[in-house]
Formats: structure tokens, sequence, C-alpha cells
């Protein structure tokens, strides 16, 4: 457990995109209300080159947040320390003002399987997450921020409800919470519960960042609707819904639009950061 | 459940789903655990059409899907790093009876790779040429001269070079016969592949080991009586390849 | 050729290859410009795959990969009879047309 409260974040409280490299010539010379942006840490671990570059240049222009998707801090096997070394080097060349993971696994033995799998909620599963983030904070030497997921089924064995089990990591450890709004729309559609009570549990105060995004929609076995956390359209109205209803309750947070396949060109995604800037200014009106 | 269980079944979609998955109702997860073996193998499977966009023209994008799909179940990333996966993909060619018709695809597959390594490769420190003119000649012959993170030469008996060109570039002609050997450099940020002859390559390949001049010429001279090293120095130069020097006092 | 005058051609060679070689202070401005990717149409293919915190909708068949034929451009290249990997003889000399020496 970090042994001192820090700062959940050192992001503004104004919107950030997650940056593609397409991007960058446009987001250099209009980046409209972007503040700040957000890059995946295993995509900046190679030794140099135009990655390197770009990174260095945006980091003297904008706010950074490095967010982890390989650390698989739910992965029933100890931590890859060579994984670990990457990201706190990584993390030492950069200073960023965030850096969060994602309460997943995705290594097995020694494969490494590119998603974001599900976990059961019971104590054990919170006893071996909350000692991977204890490892992670010592050795990073900074408070890290946890996502909450996307979830297509349940594990039977479950036995603490997702938002419990997320407070109780932070209470533990000591770190923050990175809550995706359109994760939790996704999540309630497809385990037919109530969004809005999942949000009204959610301990607000330890919020570091917000994430938004689009997802596509099929269908299960029974013809349910069954949301897919794509990433590859605009965020949609209840999803906005939803984030009015966190910074109402919760104050404005730093927010990030995700949009990771199907990229589209650079005023698209921009007009997605305006209108998240817009509802934070239409929240800052009614008060 | 533990996640061995959940991987296998995951990676092999003739198993079962494993039990203790549930949809909202109780019943089991079925379509549910799909998205999970949808999102590993279509991910891995786009990594590695994004990795090797010439092996996959080459083949056809069906041909490309279902061998990246025997591949990344036999050969999943070793890390998060995937900027770095497919390192297995030219051995797994080379024994993949379907693409035995393409005996070139492996070295295809490991120009591709080389060219992804120059890209990540350290940025080179700069250098000052000047300080190979102020070397005395007997000193310069044991000199041994540092490359820059990403330089590689691949050497292949089939055309490589041409058969990589015609399926980047437009335009490109078409690709001959003959064996062929490539260097690839990366001046600025951008990897570039150039065709050179084999007592080039021999001659970068013992550069690249730490060999000193003197015999990097030796291993050239063996490939070809005629090496041209001037031409090869200026190529290096100007490829922004050389990043120093250290002088050798002993013969290895 | 002695020992002498091998060493002498090499000074030559470097000498000589030191003064066609004649950096500019372009090259440094060109690298600045090339942070961003689009360099005349050129996209960043050399870049590699990258990370994903997304999933897909897109179902993937694992069909029988093993009964399956290339049918991509490979079509258009003419391979010497002898595919088993032997280099022709004197191979190399349509290739110096492409050197940049």
């Amino acid at each position: 457990m970090l042994d001192h409260a820090p700062n959940l974040t050192q992001l503004p409280n104004r919107p950030g995109v997650g940056f593609k490299p397409q991007h960058f010539d446009a987001l250099m010379r209009d980046p409209g209300p972007v503040a700040w942006i957000e890059i995946h840490a295993e995509n900046y671990m190679g030794a140099g080159g135009r990655p390197l570059a770009q990174l260095h240049a945006l980091s003297e222009r904008f706010a950074i947040s490095v967010h982890g998707v390989g650390l698989s801090i739910g992965g029933e096997g100890p931590l890859d320390r060579d994984h670990l070394a990457r990201l706190k080097h990584l993390l030492s060349w950069l200073n960023p003002a965030s850096f969060s993971e994602h309460l997943a696994w995705s290594t097995h033995e020694t494969g490494y399987f590119n998603d974001l799998l599900p976990l059961p909620y019971t104590e054990a599963t919170l006893a071996r997450v909350c000692a991977h983030i204890d490892q992670v904070q010592e050795t990073l030497g900074r408070q890290i921020l946890l996502e909450n997921p996307s979830n297509y089924l349940a594990f039977a064995e479950s036995t603490i409800p997702e938002v419990t089990f997320l407070a109780e990591i932070a209470n533990r450890t000591g770190c923050g919470l990175l809550l995706d709004v359109n994760n939790v729309y996704v999540s309630a559609c497809n385990q037919q519960s109530e969004p809005h009570a999942y949000l009204d549990a959610f301990p607000l105060e330890q919020v570091g960042e917000l994430h938004l995004g689009g997802h596509d929609e099929d269908r299960d076995d029974q013809g349910a609707r069954l949301l897919i956390d794509s990433h590859g359209a605009p965020v949609v109205d209840p999803v906005w819904a939803l984030y009015d209803h966190v910074i109402a309750a919760g104050g404005p947070k730093p927010v990030l639009i995700e949009w990771d396949t199907d990229v589209p060109d650079w005023p698209e995604l921009r007009a997605e950061a305006e209108r998240a800037e817009a509802h934070m200014g239409a929240l800052a009106q009614a008060l | 459940m533990g996640q061995a269980a959940f991987i296998t079944a995951a990676l092999d979609a003739s198993q079962p789903n494993p039990k203790g998955l549930v949809a909202p109702d109780g019943s089991p997860a079925g379509k549910r655990f799909d998205v999970y073996r949808n999102n590993i193998a279509v991910s891995l499977t786009e990594a590695l059409e994004t990795g090797f966009p010439v092996v996959c023209k080459l083949v056809g994008e069906a041909f490309f899907k279902a061998m990246a799909g025997v591949f990344l179940r036999a050969h999943p990333p070793s890390s998060p790093v995937l900027a770095r996966y497919g390192d297995a993909l030219p051995g797994f060619l080379e024994s993949f009876p379907p693409a035995a018709s393409l005996p070139y695809l492996p070295d295809i597959a490991r120009l591709e790779l080389a060219m992804r390594r120059a890209y990540h490769a350290a940025d080179p420190a700069p250098f000052d040429p000047q300080i190979l003119a102020e070397l005395p000649p007997e000193r310069l012959m044991r000199a041994v001269l540092y490359l820059a993170d990403g330089v590689q030469v691949i050497a292949s008996p089939y055309p490589i070079h041409s058969i990589w060109r015609a399926n980047s570039e437009a335009d490109a002609p078409p690709p001959g016969r003959e064996a062929e050997c490539v260097l690839i450099t990366r001046p600025g940020f951008d990897p570039v592949a150039t065709p050179v002859f084999a007592a080039t390559a021999a001659f970068v390949r013992a550069l690249t080991e730490g060999k000193t001049l003197e015999m990097a010429l030796t291993a050239a001279q063996n490939a070809d009586p005629e090496f041209d090293l001037t031409a090869t120095l200026g190529l290096l130069l100007s490829q922004q390849a050389l990043t120093g020097l250290t002088e050798r006092s002993d013969h290895e | 050729m002695s020992n002498t005058a091998k060493t002498l051609a090499v000074a030559g060679s470097v000498a000589a290859a030191l003064a066609a070689h004649a950096p500019t202070s372009a090259e440094a401005q060109a690298k600045e410009k090339c942070f961003g990717v689009s360099l005349a149409g050129k996209n960043d293919c050399a870049a590699g795959p990258g990370t994903t915190c997304a999933g897909t909708s897109t179902v993937d068949y694992q069909g029988n990969a093993w009964t399956l034929v290339p049918a991509g451009t490979c079509a258009d290249i003419e391979l010497p009879a002898q595919a088993d990997g032997t280099p022709r003889e004197g191979s190399l000399e349509e290739l110096s047309r492409d050197l940049p020496a």
C-alpha cells in the first residue's frame, strides 16, 4: 500500500484523446480543446525512431497519460518482471502525468494474448490483484489508476459485486481508479443490469480519469443485445448521458475519447473532444 | 476454473466452453465466450497482417488469415510489445507445407521483420566522417567501424528485394529471377531497403559482427575480388549507417 | 597486392568516399519535418503492429489452413526451375543496374 495519499492525477480536467500516429501533424497544428493525450505504454518500448521522437515532441506540448495494456495485473502467475522493467524505464524517461492499467489478465505462462480477459470476483482474486498492484506501485514509485472492464459474461463463482471489488482494491492498495463510462454501459447492457446503480455506488472520489468511446452491437445465443467494446465508432447518446451523470455527481474530471479501430480523420475525433468539453461547460453553467 | 483452461478453450473453437462462465440468466456463456475467442485470434491475425504486408499480398488475404490462425496458436506473442511479434514467422513458413510452393516467402518475412526492427532501433549517435580521414592508413585497417542499431543485411537465393519492391511500390518493375542481397538502413526515421552485391553484404555483415575494417575487407573480397570499398562506404555514409569507430591494437 | 599497397588502397577508398559524401543541413531539416508520417503518400507500414484495449465484433473462422493454396501476387513471379534455393551462376550481373553506387 502506498504510504501517502498522492493526487489522483496531474492531468487537467479537460478532454484528451488516444493518440494515433497518423494524427500527429493535425494534432500539433490544430488541437482544439485537446489538452492531453493518452498512449499505450507497449507501443513506446522500442529503442528509438519515430515513435519516441513523436512522443517527446508531444510531451513538450501536451500532458501525457500512459495507459498500459500488457501488465496482466489479474494474471494467476507472477507479474512479468522484464515488462515491469520496460515500463519503469519508459515512465522514468517520460515522467507522464498519469499511469493507468486494467482490471484484467492477458498473459498466461509465456504467452501474451492481446486481449483484456475477465476475472472472477472472489476473495482470492482480490488478494492476488492487490498484491500485484502493490508490486507495480512499489516498482514504479508512483500511484496507478485501475480501469473497470467491459464484461461479456460473468463467473458463476463470483461473490463480490464489481464496484465493491474495485473500491476494495483502491482501499487496500492506495491506487486510484479509471472509470470507463462506455465500459459501464456495455457491461450493464450485457449483464442486463442498471448502469446508474453501478455509477451511484462507484467511489467517484477515487477516480482520476474518465474514458468515453464507441462500441459495436451484436446478439447472444438468445438474441439478447451483446455490446462489444470496439472503440470504433462515435460515443452514443446514452453514454454521454451517463457521462453527464458522473460529472454532475463527482465534478469535472480529465476525460479521454478512445477511438482505436476504424480511426477517423482528425476533425471527427477533435469534434468528440469538443463535445466532451461542451458537456463540462454545460455542467459549470448549471451550477 | 483457472486461466489455463480459459486460454485452452479460447484458442481452440472445437473445445467446449469452460464451465462456470454464464450469461445473465445463468445459462452457459455460449456466444459470449466467443467474444474472447474472436478478440484474441482476430487481433493477433491483424497484428501479423500489419507486420507482414508483403507476405500477405503474396499469398492473398484468405491464405494469410488461415496461416496466421495456425501460427498465432503455435507462437503467441512472448511479450506485450507487439512491435516485436512475428520473429518466429520465417521459420514457421519454412515448415508450413501449404506455402512450400513459394520458397522465397521466409526471406520476404525476414526482410519485413528487419525493416520493422530498423524502424524501432535506437537513434544513431552523431558521427563526423572526418574521424576516418584523420586516421593513418595502418591504424584505419585495425579500426572497428560501428554501425547504427538498425543496420542489417539479408542474403537470399531469391530476388527478395525486387519481389518486396514490386509489392510495396506502385509502378515498380516486375521481379526478375536472380538472387539478391538487401541492406537495411534507417537514415532519419524511415527504414530503407537497398539491393547490394553479395560482397557488400559480406562486408556489412562482418562490421555488424564487430570485425575490423581489414577483416571485413577480406570477407568482402572473398565474396568478390572486385569489391568496391569506396562505393560501399559512400552508401553507408549516405544512409547514416556509420556511428563511430574504435581502434583495436591486436588481431583476433 | 602487398599489405602496404592494400593499406594505402583502402585509405584511398576511404578518402574518396569521404570526398563524395557532402552532408548538408538539409538532412537535419528533413528529420524535423518527418515527425509526421504522411511523407509524400508513403504510409508508415514499417512501424508494425501495436497493442489494443478494444474488442472486435469480427468473427474468427478457424478454417482448415492445410488445404489452402496461396492466391496473391505470388502468381506473377517466375522463379528459376531449381526451386531448391540454388543461386544461378553470374546471377548478380543484372542486379547491378539497380545499385546506387
